[in-house]
C-alpha cells in the first residue's frame, strides 16, 4: 500500500510541476489542480496508513491508539481541499478574463516570437 | 457566556468578517453605506487594537490566549496575543483607515465589492497575527490571498490581469508548499499547536529529525515567497506595480506577514540554539541578496510605480537579513524598521497615484528617465512665468513627495533615520552600546548595503521629484480631491510621531523582542491557559 500511494502521489506531483511550467494557462491550471491531489494525499498519509481503523473513539471508554485512525490529517485534507477548489475556481475566472483581454491562452498574455 | 477581555481578542478577526459578509448583500448601488459601514468597521479594528495594546504592554508583558471552543490546551485552537501580533494588528488597522478613504476618491467604484475584499483582507490579516495553530495559519493566508487576488484584479485591465494571472499561479503552489510543510512537521511531531511545537522540537527523535527539518525549510519557502526574498521575489514589483493604489497600499502589509510569521517561528521553534539555529544563514545571505536585488531595481525602475515594489523587496531584504542575525536589539531595530518602512511605503504607493494621475503615461516615464534620452531635447519655452505662486496642491505632493524620499532613504530628520540608526548601532555593538564585543565579519556586508540601499533610493527619488515637480516634461496641475491627500499626509504625521515618540516605541519594540528571544513565557501561557471556568472565577474573584 505504501509504494502504490507514493508511486501515485510522486506521478501526480511529477505531471503536476511539468504542467506548470508549460505556457498554456489551461495547462497550469491542470498542473495546480494535480499538485494539490497529490498533496492532499499526502496530507492524507501524514496520518499514518491504517486499513479498516476508525477515526473516532467511543467517549469514556479505555482505548488503545494503535487501533485507530488519526482523525486530524483528515479534517486538515477537507479544509484543504475546500480551499483548494476555491482558489482554483477564482484562478479559472482569472484565466478566462486573460483569455478575453488579450485574445491568446499564453501566460504572458501574448504569442512568444518566432 | 461572560463578556471578559479575553473576548476581545477575537473582535479584529469576527468585526471585519461580518461586515464584509453582510455588505454583500448590500446593492454596489448603494455606495455611501457601504463606504461609512467599512470606514466603521475599520475603526472599531482602530480602537480594538489599541485596547489590545495596552493589555498586551500592561504589567510587563501580558499574554492572552483565547481557546477558540473552549477545548483544553494544548488540543483547542488557540489565538494567542502578545505584544508582537498586537503591535502588528495595530500598524494594520492605522493603515487600513488612510488606504480606505483614499480608496473613497474614486478606486471603490472601479470594480464590484471592493469594500468587502479590502474587509476580508483585513480579517485575513488579522488572523494570520493573531493565530497560534499553524494549520489556522494557512486558513488565514488563504483568506487573505483570496481577497488579494480580488484586489490585485480590481479595476481590471489587461496589465492587472496579466500580473493577476502570475500573482495567482506563484502564491497557488506557494500554498501547496504551505500545506506539504504543514503535513511533515504534523507527522513528525503529532501537533500543530505553536507552543505544543515548539516544546516537542527539541525532544524529537534523532531518525525523524531530518523529515522535520525538510519540513520546517519547506514552509519557510512558502513564507519567503510571500516575503518575496530573492529568488522567490520576482513576482512582487510586477504585481504591486499595476495593482490600483490604495491596493497596492494595503499591500505594503502583506509582504510582511510572511516576515512576521518567519519571525516568529524561527524564533519560537528554534531560538534556544546557539548561532541563531536552523535557517538563519539562508535568511541573512537572502535578505542581503534581497537588498542588492532591490538596489538594482531601484535604479533601473522607469517609473514610480516600479520603484515603490522595489523598495518593497529593500524592505524585505533589509528585514530577513536583521532577523538572520538573531539578536535582541537587531530584532528590536527591525521591527521599528519594519514599522516605519511600511507607513513610508504605503504612503508612497498612494502619492504616486496623486503624482501621476494627470499625466500621460510617456511623460510619466519620462520624468523618470529624462537623461536617458538626452536633455538637448528639451526645448526652452519662452513664456516668462515670474512671480506664480506654486499652487498649493502641488505644493502638498511636493512636501510629501520629500518626506517619503527622506523616510524611504533614511534620511534625518525622519522615522526612516531612527530605524536605520537603529539597525547600525545593534550590528556595531553586539554587546550593548559602548560595550565593544566583536562585529561578525558578514555583519559588514549588512552595514554597507543598508547605507547603500538609501543611497540608491535617494539617487533615484530626488531624480524624480526633480523632473516631477521642478522641471516638469508636461506642466504638472494636479486635481487633487482632499480625502486622496488628506490620508498621505495622515501616514506620513505617523511617521512623524514615531520620530517624536521614538523612546517610549522602542523601549516597546525592545520589550517585544525580549520576549520573542525568550519564549518560554509564550509556551507557557499557551500550554497553561484557562478554560472559560477559570475565566469565570478569576472574574469573581
Amino acid at each position: 500500500m505504501e509504494l502504490v500511494l507514493s508511486l501515485g502521489i510522486g506521478v501526480l506531483v511529477g505531471s503536476g510541476v511539468w504542467l506548470l511550467f508549460r505556457p498554456r494557462t489551461y495547462q497550469v491550471i491542470i498542473g495546480l489542480a494535480l499538485l494539490s491531489y497529490a498533496v492532499n494525499l499526502f496530507i492524507f498519509s501524514m496520518g499514518r496508513l491504517t486499513v479498516n481503523a476508525p477515526p473516532v473513539v467511543q467517549a469514556g471508554a479505555e482505548i488503545d491508539p494503535a487501533a485507530f485512525a488519526d482523525p486530524i490529517p483528515q479534517a486538515l485534507v477537507l479544509t484543504a481541499i475546500v480551499i483548494g477548489f476555491a482558489t482554483t475556481a477564482l484562478f479559472l475566472v482569472v484565466l478566462l478574463a486573460s483569455r478575453g483581454l488579450t485574445g491568446t491562452d499564453h501566460v504572458d498574455g501574448k504569442e512568444p516570437e518566432r | 457566556m461572560i463578556l471578559t477581555p479575553e473576548h476581545l481578542v477575537i473582535a479584529p478577526i469576527l468585526i471585519p468578517f461580518i461586515t464584509g459578509a453582510l455588505l454583500l448583500f448590500v446593492e454596489d448601488r448603494k455606495r455611501h453605506l457601504k463606504a461609512g459601514a467599512s470606514i466603521l468597521a475599520t475603526l472599531a479594528l482602530l480602537g480594538i487594537a489599541y485596547e489590545l495594546l495596552e493589555i498586551s504592554h500592561a504589567s510587563g508583558g501580558r499574554i492572552v490566549v483565547y481557546l477558540l471552543g473552549d477545548w483544553p490546551p494544548p488540543f483547542a485552537i488557540n489565538l494567542v496575543l502578545d505584544r508582537l501580533s498586537a503591535m502588528m494588528l495595530m500598524l494594520t488597522s492605522i493603515l487600513a483607515i488612510p488606504t480606505l478613504i483614499f480608496s473613497l476618491g474614486r478606486w471603490h467604484k472601479a470594480g464590484l465589492h471592493f469594500h468587502t475584499l479590502f474587509l476580508l483582507l483585513l480579517m485575513g490579516l488579522n488572523g494570520a497575527f493573531l493565530t497560534g495553530d499553524l494549520f489556522n495559519l494557512f486558513v488565514f493566508f488563504e483568506v487573505m490571498l483570496a481577497a488579494s487576488y480580488g484586489l490585485a484584479l480590481h479595476g481590471s485591465g489587461l496589465q492587472r490581469v496579466r500580473a493577476g494571472l502570475h500573482y495567482i499561479a506563484i502564491n497557488l503552489t506557494a500554498s501547496l508548499l504551505f500545506l506539504i510543510g504543514v503535513a511533515l512537521i504534523y507527522g513528525t511531531t503529532g501537533t500543530l499547536s505553536m507552543a505544543d511545537l515548539a516544546v516537542r522540537i527539541p525532544q524529537i527523535a534523532e531518525e525523524n529529525r531530518m523529515l522535520l527539518e525538510i519540513g520546517a525549510a519547506i514552509l519557510g519557502v512558502a513564507f519567503l515567497i510571500k516575503a518575496g526574498m530573492w529568488p522567490l521575489g520576482f513576482w512582487l514589483p510586477t504585481t504591486y506595480t499595476f495593482a490600483s493604489a490604495p491596493v497596492a497600499a494595503i499591500f505594503a502589509i502583506m509582504s510582511k506577514v510572511g516576515i512576521y510569521v518567519l519571525l516568529r517561528l524561527s524564533l519560537l521553534f528554534y531560538g534556544e540554539e546557539p548561532g541563531g539555529g536552523f535557517g538563519s544563514q539562508i535568511l541573512f545571505y537572502g535578505g542581503l541578496i534581497t537588498i542588492v536585488f532591490g538596489i538594482i531595481g531601484v535604479l533601473a525602475s522607469q517609473s514610480l510605480g516600479r520603484f515603490a515594489g522595489f523598495s518593497v523587496l529593500v524592505s524585505s531584504g533589509t528585514l530577513l537579513a536583521a532577523i538572520g542575525l538573531t539578536q535582541t536589539d537587531i530584532t528590536a531595530s527591525a521591527l521599528f524598521y519594519l514599522t516605519s518602512s511600511t507607513l513610508a511605503i504605503s504612503a508612497f504607493f498612494m502619492l504616486i497615484e496623486l503624482v501621476e494621475k494627470e499625466q500621460n503615461p510617456i511623460t510619466s516615464i519620462l520624468a523618470v528617465t529624462m537623461e536617458a534620452f538626452g536633455e538637448s531635447d528639451e526645448e526652452e519655452e519662452d513664456e516668462e512665468i515670474v512671480g506664480i505662486a506654486i499652487p498649493g496642491a502641488v505644493a502638498l505632493l511636493g512636501i510629501s513627495f520629500a518626506a517619503c524620499s527622506i523616510l524611504l532613504a533614511g534620511l534625518p530628520p525622519l522615522s526612516g533615520f531612527i530605524a536605520k540608526f537603529a539597525i547600525l548601532t545593534a550590528i556595531l555593538n553586539p554587546e550593548g552600546f559602548g560595550q565593544g564585543g566583536t562585529i561578525v565579519s558578514a555583519a559588514w556586508w549588512f552595514v554597507a548595503l543598508l547605507i547603500l540601499s538609501g543611497l540608491a533610493a535617494l539617487i533615484a527619488l530626488v531624480r524624480a521629484g526633480i523632473r516631477i515637480f521642478w522641471a516638469p516634461v508636461a506642466a504638472l496641475v494636479p486635481r487633487v480631491l482632499l480625502t486622496e491627500i488628506v490620508p498621505v499626509a495622515v501616514l506620513l504625521f505617523m511617521t512623524l510621531a514615531l520620530t517624536v515618540q521614538a523612546g517610549p516605541v522602542m523601549r516597546f519594540m525592545e520589550a517585544t523582542a525580549v520576549s520573542l528571544h525568550e519564549p518560554e513565557s509564550y509556551i507557557e501561557a499557551v500550554l497553561k491557559a484557562p478554560q472559560a471556568a477559570q475565566w469565570r472565577t478569576e472574574a469573581e474573584e
